[in-house]
């Protein structure tokens, strides 16, 4: 067993534990300084994923855990993920009434969970990572015990995560029992072979309850119901590691079993996924319209995002799943940076409604030019990561137009979508810039480590937006490991 | 470095240094605007000198590769065409530049936002690689969006803001649509114009993804240009920008659009070209017909004017339809001549505006008693507004006029119609209405625009009119035999009888023209 590759996982699982024996001896005035140390060991952590090796895919647990360039594209992306989310975290802390320490545990725990969705092959490892990162979630957004909001998110979550997990697991049962396999390479062969079982009944079943489950992690229509609550009611730093990280995670998942293990094609569930990505764009972006509160409205959004996502899922070609992985990654930036302003700004107040950021152009304006930023990135406005995102993803999904015309309807949908996202976004500049001054106009402090967090988030943005050469390649290499 | 990379280099260099002084510095602020527009407009002037008429093809060519593997390249040059509006293009910035001065609240993002939009449209017009083209149009949204927002004027302006944001993103995303399209359709699996028109005019798409494409690029662009009927965020947004934007967006970044079709559209689709000018004939007639009665009926001069910068659009694809060397080469001089006029007149009003604070035009009369220079910088603008000789839109709307009449006679007649009647009527009833009549008493403490260099943008604006309209060789020179060339390879000089009938059968007509079998 080469148990060397999983060093990384191994690390942060590391880290997790050492937070908690730490705290035992960590005055309650310093507490603060454990999650800037353990942000810098993950940052170091990330230094280190350069160094392993990959181009071969590589196995462990007997084939159950492997390492190849989508895996460590994911691993990068969570590290990342972990060390801005816990930045946030750490601005966020003097809010929290349970330990801090914990707070930052279990968020470097699900971080190792989503690790580990990026290696998982095959569906016992796949269920048990996603289940990593999910219970993690289920008390994070509940960790704010004394608002009410946030117990709600973390029921909510809870219930609706357990009925996920059910379906999942069910679909896990399925399959297994008409192919007597949970192995992806075995899958994978008895999906090629003649004799497929990719048409009979209690496979499709199966592989549409794993779908659920899975469509569930990332907030695809119509498993998306209790995005709303939790994004609203979670600490920041949660809501910002569930869009960024949790949707990273389940996503990973996906492109393995639906573009690899059990491809879309031989499933023939195309138009299926056509169909989820062109309702979850257009319900994200119309449900986004009217909300006032910021998480809410960036929740409705979230799953418009899930919906381009799936955009690329649909493409089902290597510049499908590129385009895929290179969204994903600018949203990652975007979607920190939105959340950091987010925790910045809100903490004193503990509003959230788009209305408290009024003024913020003249009160803070570093915060309010990375506000803008990143919710022009996430309109897919030049020259920000969102924009070549979604064009990589238009592009991708028009080039399969040749092959049937709802792809063309897709595309149609994306723009309609684009267009309609430009609403609330650009409202949320407008209350920046011109809204009515918010009752509070001091001068908003930033600490050194959020503010280092945030413009390295506006430089991901822009790297991606302006100089995409390398990403792309990255995010191809990542993609050729998936066979298309 | 060629002077076209310091067109729209100089703005976007602008915007950084603004950005990086502090925003107490204001004086340094206004003179890195001022700098970086003037060099710019320097830089035009320049290439303008350098432009070598003998030459055909791009000039001043800089090609860098930006993303291999999908044909992304950053690839500039110039031509007539866009030699043409990047030298109006760097005007007008200049000029919107000066004319700022009277913003004194947070002037630093007001420049950095002006810099960044004309950098950016002004890139959009050297670019050669449709990406580029496309990136640097959209540069200009967000700070219209803000400027439009911050430093607008009128109770509307939230809901204008919004609506030119929604449909310009609608147009610019439709328009990208087609032009993906079209790169994944060439064969040539580049982004780069110059390689992609060659390879479709040497082997023309099949004509039913012709007829999938061009429709996208036509409305794309078109709402981009306030094509009628989705013409309705421009008098409203115009109405509501400060006059910087007005002049900018009214005079420059709306001809994206037109060139875009001219540039992409025209040259590389020509079999669906030929059969929506039918269409666009009738869509441009709305244009300067319903737009022209819709502006005389409007009570606010900056409405007013927004509606006739509409109509005047409608020329420009009254052009386009013609197909013919003469009315594409009117229509680049009408975008040329409309970019200065919308200038000139959005800047006027918006220094009116900060006089009177009103631009309700029965509130107003009698201005020219105390603002002579304004007065009669008004009046001539008016005057080049209806086509008068003399003003450089005279020979456009001739030259339109003519390419159109062989192929599009009625729409011509009602267009003329239009255009002389309808504008005269509005044009010289503002004029009566501002300028005319008696001064009424609260106007009394309204001042003429004071010294000599507060009058240069709108003197260079007005001189370049009369300039262009005196002495039209000027551009026509270097406008027409880029048009030729495009009209040749497209296939669209045919023979004027076959023409004629050949639009209805285009098929038809078809085989005799080499380009257009497959």
């Amino acid at each position: 067993m080469n148990i060397s590759l999983l060093s990384l996982e191994i690390l942060v699982i590391l880290l997790g534990v050492a937070l908690l024996v730490v705290d035992w001896f960590t005055p309650a005035a310093h507490k603060r300084w454990l999650g800037i140390a353990a942000a810098l060991a993950l940052l170091f952590f990330f230094g280190l994923s350069f160094l392993q090796p990959s181009s071969l895919p590589q196995y462990a647990f007997g084939h159950s855990y492997v390492l190849d360039d989508l895996a460590l594209f994911f691993k990068r992306f969570f590290l990342l993920a972990g060390v801005l989310v816990l930045l946030w975290a750490v601005e966020f802390g003097d809010r929290l009434r349970g330990g801090v320490a914990e707070f930052y545990a279990l968020l470097v725990f699900a971080l190792a969970g989503m690790m580990f969705t990026a290696s998982a092959n095959n569906l016992a490892m796949l269920f048990v990572s996603i289940e990593l990162v999910t219970i993690s979630f289920y008390v994070l957004a509940a960790y704010q015990r004394q608002v009410r909001e946030s117990l709600e998110a973390g029921v909510k979550y809870l219930i609706m995560g357990g009925l996920a997990s059910a379906f999942m697991v069910f679909g896990i049962a399925l399959i297994f029992g008409i192919t007597g396999t949970i192995e992806f390479e075995i899958l994978s062969a008895k999906m090629a072979a003649k004799s497929s079982p990719a048409q009979q009944p209690l496979f499709q079943l199966g592989m549409l309850l794993l779908l659920a489950g899975l469509g569930f992690k990332i907030a695809a229509v119509p498993f998306h119901f209790w995005v709303p609550d939790v994004y609203q009611g979670a600490p920041s730093p949660v809501t910002a590691f569930l869009a960024a990280g949790s949707k990273a995670a389940g996503v990973a998942l996906l492109l393995r079993v639906f573009l690899h293990v059990a491809p879309l094609n031989v499933l023939r569930w195309e138009t299926l996924f056509i169909v989820l990505a062109g309702a979850t764009i257009l319900y994200g972006n119309l449900g986004a319209i009217p909300q006032s509160n910021l998480k809410r409205l960036l929740g409705y959004s979230s799953i418009a995002h899930a919906g381009y996502l799936l955009m690329g899922m649909a493409a089902f070609s290597l510049a499908g799943a590129t385009a895929l992985l290179y969204y994903l990654a600018g949203y990652l930036f975007t979607v920190l940076a939105a959340f950091g302003v987010i925790t910045l700004v809100l903490r004193q107040t503990g509003a959230e409604d788009v209305a408290a950021l009024g003024g913020l152009g003249r009160r803070s304006p570093f915060l309010a030019a990375i506000l803008t930023l990143a919710m022009a990135s996430l309109a897919g406005v030049p020259p920000l990561a969102g924009f070549f995102g979604k064009f990589l993803l238009i592009k991708a999904v028009l080039e399969q137009g040749t092959q049937a015309t709802a792809f063309y309807w897709l595309a149609g949908v994306a723009v309609v979508g684009v267009v309609i996202s430009l609403w609330y976004y650009f409202g949320v500049i407008k209350a920046l810039y011109w809204g009515e001054d918010a009752a509070d106009m001091s001068p908003v402090e930033i600490s050194l480590p959020s503010r280092v967090g945030l413009v390295v988030c506006v430089a991901g943005m822009l790297w991606l937006g302006v100089l995409p050469e390398i990403p792309l390649w990255l995010a191809e290499q990542g993609a050729m490991a998936l066979g298309l | 470095m060629t002077p076209l990379l310091y067109i729209f280099g100089l703005p976007l260099l602008g915007a950084l240094l603004v950005w990086l002084v502090p925003r107490n510095y204001r004086f340094v602020i206004r003179l890195i605007a001022l700098g970086s527009s003037l060099g710019a407009l320097v830089s035009a002037l320049v290439l303008f000198y350098r432009f070598d008429l003998q030459q055909t093809g791009y000039q001043f060519v800089t090609h860098v590769p930006w993303v291999e593997s999908l044909g992304i390249a950053f690839h500039v040059g110039v031509d007539g065409i866009n030699l043409a509006l990047l030298f109006m293009g760097a005007m007008v910035t200049f000029a919107a530049v000066c004319v700022s001065r009277h913003i004194k609240e947070r002037e630093k993002e007001y420049y950095l936002l002006l810099l960044l939009m004309s950098g950016g449209i002004l890139g959009a017009f050297a670019s050669l690689d449709l990406f580029f083209l496309y990136f640097f149009h959209e540069l200009a949204l967000v700070p219209t969006f803000i400027m439009i927002g911050v430093w607008g004027r009128g109770e509307r302006r939230n809901y204008a803001t919004f609506q030119i944001t929604l449909y310009l993103s609608l147009g610019a995303l439709i328009a990208l649509a087609g032009l993906v399209l079209l790169y994944l359709h060439s064969g040539a699996r580049t982004f780069d114009l110059v390689v992609l028109t060659r390879q479709l005019q040497e082997q023309p798409m099949p004509a039913d993804l012709q007829h999938l494409i061009f429709p996208l690029l036509l409305f794309g662009f078109g709402i981009l240009v306030s094509l009628w009927p989705f013409h309705s965020w421009a008098p409203l947004g115009y109405g509501s920008a400060p006059p910087a934007v007005a002049m900018m967006h009214a005079g420059v970044i709306k001809k994206f659009g037109l060139y875009g079709l001219i540039r992409v559209a025209l040259p590389v689709l020509p079999q669906a070209a030929w059969s929506w000018v039918d269409i666009l004939s009738v869509l441009c007639l709305g244009n300067i017909l319903f737009c022209g009665w819709v502006a005389m009926r409007q009570r606010d001069l900056n409405l007013l004017i927004g509606n006739s910068s509409v109509a005047h659009m409608g020329f420009c694809f009254l052009g386009l339809a013609s197909l013919s060397v003469a009315g594409i080469t009117g229509c680049v001089l009408v975008m040329v001549a409309h970019g200065l006029l919308a200038a000139l007149t959005f800047g006027l009003s918006g220094y009116l505006n900060q006089q009177t604070q009103t631009l309700e035009m029965k509130d107003l009369g009698g201005l020219w008693q105390r603002m002579p220079y304004v007065g009669a910088a008004l009046m001539m603008a008016m005057f080049a507004g209806c086509g008068l000789p003399g003003f450089a839109n005279f020979p456009g709307e001739l030259l339109v006029m003519f390419g159109a009449w062989k192929t599009l006679p009625m729409p011509v007649v009602l267009a003329a119609w239009g255009a002389l009647v309808i504008a005269a009527i509005y044009m010289m009833g503002a004029v009566r209405e501002v300028l005319h009549g008696p001064l009424a008493p609260r106007w009394n403490q309204a001042q003429d625009v004071p010294g000599w260099w507060a009058k240069l943008p709108y003197t260079l604006l007005l001189t370049a009119l009369l300039v262009f309209g005196f002495y039209p060789p000027l551009l026509t020179r270097t406008i027409e035999p880029a048009v030729t060339a495009l009209v040749r390879k497209a296939g669209y000089d045919v023979p004027l009888p076959a023409k004629a009938k050949g639009r209805a059968t285009a098929e038809k007509a078809a085989p005799s023209l080499p380009s257009l079998q497959r």
